[in-house]
């Protein structure tokens, strides 16, 4: 791919204006779809109940996670098993500024970005050596080790322990109204977060940085031949994905008004993951649908298991083996993810509205490349 | 060209949108009932109430019982004709004891269940962080399933009130029969390193004296291994042993003990010592092929304390929730959780009684601090107007075969620096059809 | 002296237990070239079996003969009907499956066991043995397990180094194409090692289940804890197997005997870590060349 950008350029100049005007037009796009989706998020959030708007701030922070992880693990080819421990940096960060310093909430936001981002380096630093199982196995000990630090007894008192933090719920402006939901502000804060986050995102893997990212993912030692600093660029994608996942973090803090051990299991860092297989490896969008799936599919299991007249063990468990299923099923039946199922059904229309034109509707699906050598595959023999 | 993916980020978002409104349009009724519907979740047939449980999870073993034997309970009070007519309907939804699912659950029973209280939420951690919201949306918070003594503070939570003894008062009793039954002796603790086991350590202290305790050992939940600190605690010499343990670990630290070769005396917190559940998980140890046990051996002369009666005592209360049991949740094991989950809702029926014939959630916790309620418990409640605490203490027993044999007078104190009393109200009989009397 | 022993002797019984759930991963691993996450449920699962039949009045060794068969026939039917349409998939879509199952089989195992932990029989005794007057941290049944995992380790490594099974299974799961063309029977090599590994699995149950109780969720941290033993040994070698398994163990223990049983956790990210820098594919895994 850099290979052929660089022949591309013989007319240099031409070309850094073309590349120029496309990255402005480009620029102008995203910007249009990230205002678009903010009407959309407005007017929903505007709509529904104070609970719904609840899950709505859920499914935007959990948005701006998996969609962190998918630049990493979907375009950078790393597997990550630690988001979660990341988020939990995030969380206690928001949450100790909160609690001890009258900081406006942006700032708090964005410290705990930058605290995250920083936890990110070290383990990037680390991270960008391994391969494989042995990553998942670092970032697996990361997610169960991270969080045990709340109870270690020289920060109990500044961490809480095991029972954690809690947060003061965020105060919608006066000039909302006496009545404004609290929810609805809450939900406000997640989604501007989560279009913040996908815009940033999405200009990001567009540009060269994302194809340098794809390069190392695709061939390690065909991009380090073209003078790409495979280390480098790995350590830069994990800094920027924990950084989204310390603003995740964050908004779970004001959206949940708490930070606390038990928030950030180890099922947590794991649904991070099934969330980005699940929406579509390595799409923006599929992280949003990954997102959706992690809160709807709960909720909905657990209406169904309290609406049937079951016995306590199976009604405990029905929602858990729910879960479990969708998981089995929608990976065995979508194996490219929704996104994946959605791109693929869209082709099939389009193919049968005017059969001549395949090739202009083909798609450049990296994602079959991005899966092959990704993560948890070994590969190397 | 590929659309950009904001864009097709944007559609994934409309789609959403589009399906919550429509099920937001379709999820508004309130489900009216006339003028007997006194309050949110009241209705003229019906009284809603809801609770968060660990159903699934590291916590679930031992405590997703609680809820089942609570449902039993209503269940029972509902086929004999209801609380003025109403029947209760108790929504327990699994939180997996994550506090972040934990706020979630909550803020569902509240805005779209509608629940008029919630009742028994269970865990330091998870409900600490719905506290302050059921407060603030003024919705009742009665009797939660931990003995923090963080529930009981009426002018910041008046909503909120715990059930059983906090367990600062049972580190006091504990600690107070150690000191008595134990001079000069070494003392190690063992304890779970949470509120739970922090609290319990605290009222231990105040009776316990420093120059006796020979080592403090802790554990995290969800780890397994405990060999490391009972090998310290054994090295200790310690003669007597306080543990502030769930059941499971209660087990491991005994059988870690008989690995060495080590027999103190335990003392074992309420939690911890439920006789049929150690026996449960001590079974293999104390049998060869296919003979149950009455009683693990290993189990015989721990000293605990009690604030109810004990799974395999006779009297009226245990042959009152036996005949639920085999009745609704015949499935279960009958153990100290069942009894506990019955106990709790038997108190929420008394509520719910004298809250009147038409209740509100105001005239509820009028109702509870203006109480005098008795009931399964060994001990009266501290409900009144200035404490919004549970049972005031507990009683001191000894485990027997497979059940806590009471010793001297139940006792209660406080949860600060007061003394310890004996009490002598006893313990009243179960009513004759189970349901608490009116008024 | 006697602390540091037993502390020592506390981490090899906990990290041989750590070693048998790093050998099942490294089996599967071996032959299909997935990190198996629902070897925690397949384990636990096969592990209630074995608890039902002891329930009922059996022995301890019908109870073991029951995890192991179920075992083997559990793994072969996991792999034909849920891990083979995912193999020619990316690998993170099978083990988003394996995640899915470890997920459902918890569930089930909820629905038809309940919650409640069980205990379990140990097959010898578990007091400790006395050495000069000190009851040391080990105890006739420890020495079983240790003898189990050790007989368990010598026969994968003969079978994957020195027989024509063990060389077809490694061949299908590294070259499947070129052994496919040379005759090997592939599919049939990728469910052989998913049983192998399944009755691997299902004998750790069995070893730790006294230890740990019988629940939905009393393997948790085992699992864990026996993927890092996995990775520290390396993924390819069940001898790394047991050797992280036992590192870690003793890693923890001292941790836990020395600094605090807080730290334990914080603990084996450290151990991993330290292990990761020096050798990134593990203490036993192949320094892989890549060819361009």
């Amino acid at each position: 791919m850099i290979g052929t950008t660089r022949q591309a350029a013989a007319p240099a100049r031409a070309a850094e204006r073309a590349r120029l005007a496309l990255g402005r037009y480009r620029l102008v796009r995203h910007a249009l779809g990230a205002a678009a989706a903010l009407v959309a998020l407005y007017a929903l959030t505007s709509a529904v109940s104070p609970y719904r708007d609840l899950q709505i701030a859920q499914a935007a922070y959990l948005t701006c996670a998996v969609a962190g992880l998918t630049v990493l693990t979907g375009l950078g080819g790393q597997i990550s098993l630690g988001h979660g421990a990341f988020m939990a940096v995030g969380a206690y960060t928001t949450a100790l500024l909160l609690n001890h310093r009258s900081w406006p909430l942006a700032a708090v936001l964005a410290a705990a970005v930058v605290v995250t981002a920083a936890a990110g380096t070290a383990v990037g630093a680390v991270a960008a050596r391994l391969h494989g199982p042995y990553l998942a196995g670092a970032t697996l000990a990361f997610a169960v080790g991270l969080p045990g630090l709340a109870n270690y007894e020289p920060l109990l008192d500044l961490l809480g322990g095991q029972n954690g933090l809690s947060v003061t719920p965020p105060v919608p402006p006066a000039a909302l109204g006496e009545t404004f939901p609290v929810e609805r502000w809450q939900a406000w804060i997640a989604c501007l977060g989560a279009v913040l986050t996908l815009f940033l995102l999405a200009n990001l893997v567009r540009g060269r940085f994302g194809r340098t990212l794809r390069a190392t993912r695709d061939d390690e030692i065909a991009a380090a031949l073209h003078g790409v600093r495979v280390a480098r660029v790995r350590i830069i994608a994990t800094v920027v994905s924990a950084a989204c996942a310390g603003l995740a973090g964050g908004l779970l803090a004001v959206a949940t008004t708490l930070a606390a051990p038990g928030a950030f299991p180890l099922a947590l860092s794991l649904q991070l993951i099934a969330a980005i297989i699940i929406g579509g490896l390595g799409s923006l969008a599929g992280a949003v649908w990954g997102a959706l799936v992690l809160v709807f599919v709960p909720a909905w299991a657990s209406d169904l298991a309290q609406s049937a007249d079951l016995s306590h063990n199976i009604a405990s468990n029905l929602p858990l083996a729910l879960y479990g299923l969708v998981l089995i099923v929608v990976t065995l039946v979508f194996p490219r993810g929704i996104q994946g199922g959605l791109r693929a059904a869209r082709t099939a229309l389009a193919r049968r509205r005017s059969p001549r034109d395949d090739a202009a509707h083909e798609e450049a699906a990296p994602h079959d490349t991005a899966a092959r050598d990704t993560a948890v595959h070994g590969g190397d023999s | 060209m590929k659309r950009p993916r904001l864009a097709r980020a944007t559609a994934a978002l409309t789609a959403l949108a589009l399906a919550a409104s429509a099920t937001a349009a379709c999820g508004s009724g309130d489900g009216g009932g006339g003028d007997r519907a006194s309050a949110p979740g009241v209705t003229a047939t019906t009284v809603t109430i809801g609770s968060h449980q660990p159903l699934t999870g590291p916590a679930a073993p031992g405590y997703s019982a609680n809820s089942a034997a609570s449902k039993a309970f209503f269940d029972y009070v509902n086929a004999n004709g209801g609380i003025h007519g109403r029947k209760i309907v108790y929504k327990y939804v699994d939180d997996v004891y994550n506090p972040t699912q934990t706020v979630g659950v909550v803020q569902k029973l509240v805005l779209q269940d509608k629940v008029f209280a919630i009742f028994n939420g269970l865990g330091t951690p998870t409900h600490s962080k719905v506290v302050g919201y059921l407060n603030a949306q003024r919705v009742p918070d009665l009797f939660v399933a931990s003995g923090c003594g963080c529930w009981d503070q009426p002018d910041k939570h008046p909503y909120t009130f715990g059930w059983q003894v906090d367990y600062v008062r049972e580190g006091k009793i504990l600690g107070e029969h150690v000191r008595r039954a134990f001079p000069g002796k070494k003392i190690a603790y063992f304890y779970q390193n949470d509120d739970f086991g922090q609290d319990g350590v605290k009222g231990l202290d105040k009776y316990i004296p420093a120059s006796q305790v020979v080592t403090r050992q802790s554990y995290q939940p969800g780890g397994t291994d405990v060999s490391a600190q009972v090998q310290a605690i054994a090295q200790s010499k310690a003669d007597v042993v306080v543990l502030f343990t769930i059941p499971t670990y209660t087990a491991l630290f005994r059988l870690a003990a008989l690995k060495l070769g080590y027999s103190p005396q335990l003392v074992v917190s309420n939690v911890g010592s439920d006789p049929v559940t150690l026996t449960g998980l001590l079974e293999s140890y104390a049998k060869r092929g296919g003979t149950k046990v009455k009683g693990s051996p290993l189990i015989q002369g721990i000293i605990t304390d009690a604030y109810l009666s004990a799974p395999g005592s006779d009297d009226s209360w245990i042959r009152l929730f036996r005949k639920i049991h085999q009745q609704y949740i015949p499935q279960l094991p009958f153990n100290g959780n069942i009894i506990y989950g019955m106990s709790v809702a038997y108190t929420f029926v008394q509520a719910l009684q004298a809250a009147g014939p038409n209740p509100t959630r105001k005239s509820l916790i009028e109702a509870l601090e203006k109480s005098q309620f008795r009931g399964p418990g060994l001990v009266p409640f501290a409900y009144s107007k200035q404490s919004h605490a549970g049972y005031i203490g507990a009683q001191i027993g000894v485990i027997k075969g497979d059940t806590v044999v009471l010793q001297g007078q139940p006792l209660t104190t406080d949860a600060g620096d007061g003394p310890i009393r004996p009490y002598t109200g006893g313990q009243p009989e179960a009513p004759a059809n189970g349901i608490p009397p009116q008024g | 002296m006697v602390r540091f022993v037993n502390l020592t002797l506390a981490g090899i019984t906990s990290g041989m237990v750590f070693a048998t759930v790093a050998l099942a991963l490294v089996l599967i691993w071996r032959s299909t070239r997935i990190v198996n996450f629902a070897q925690g449920g397949m384990l636990m699962v096969t592990t209630f079996l074995a608890w039902t039949v002891v329930d009922a009045g059996g022995s301890y060794w019908v109870a073991l003969a029951a995890a192991l068969a179920s075992g083997l026939v559990l793994g072969a039917v996991i792999e034909r009907v849920v891990i083979r349409p995912v193999e020619d998939k990316p690998p993170l879509n099978a083990v988003i499956v394996t995640l899915g199952l470890f997920v459902l089989l918890q569930a089930g195992a909820g629905m038809v066991w309940g919650d409640t932990p069980h205990s379990y029989p140990p097959a010898f005794g578990i007091r400790g043995l006395s050495v000069g007057g000190t009851r040391l941290l080990l105890s006739p049944n420890d020495l079983f397990v240790i003898g189990a995992v050790g007989a368990v380790m010598i026969a994968l490594t003969v079978l994957f180094v020195r027989t024509d099974l063990g060389l077809r299974l490694r061949a299908a799961a590294f070259a499947p194409e070129i052994a496919r063309l040379l005759g090997v029977r592939v599919g049939r090599m990728l469910t052989l090692g998913w049983a192998l590994a399944a009755l691997v699995g299902s004998l750790a149950g069995v070893l730790i289940a006294p230890s740990v109780f019988v629940g939905p969720t009393q393997f948790d941290a085992v699992l864990v804890f026996g993927f890092t033993a996995a990775v520290i040994g390396g993924l390819d070698s069940p001898v790394g197997a047991v050797v992280g398994g036992l590192l870690l163990g003793c890693a923890l223990s001292y941790v836990s005997g020395y600094l605090s049983s807080d730290l334990v956790t914080l603990g084996a990210l450290a151990a991993l870590i330290a292990v990761l820098l020096v050798r990134p594919n593990g203490l036993f895994g192949a320094t892989t060349g890549r060819r361009v």
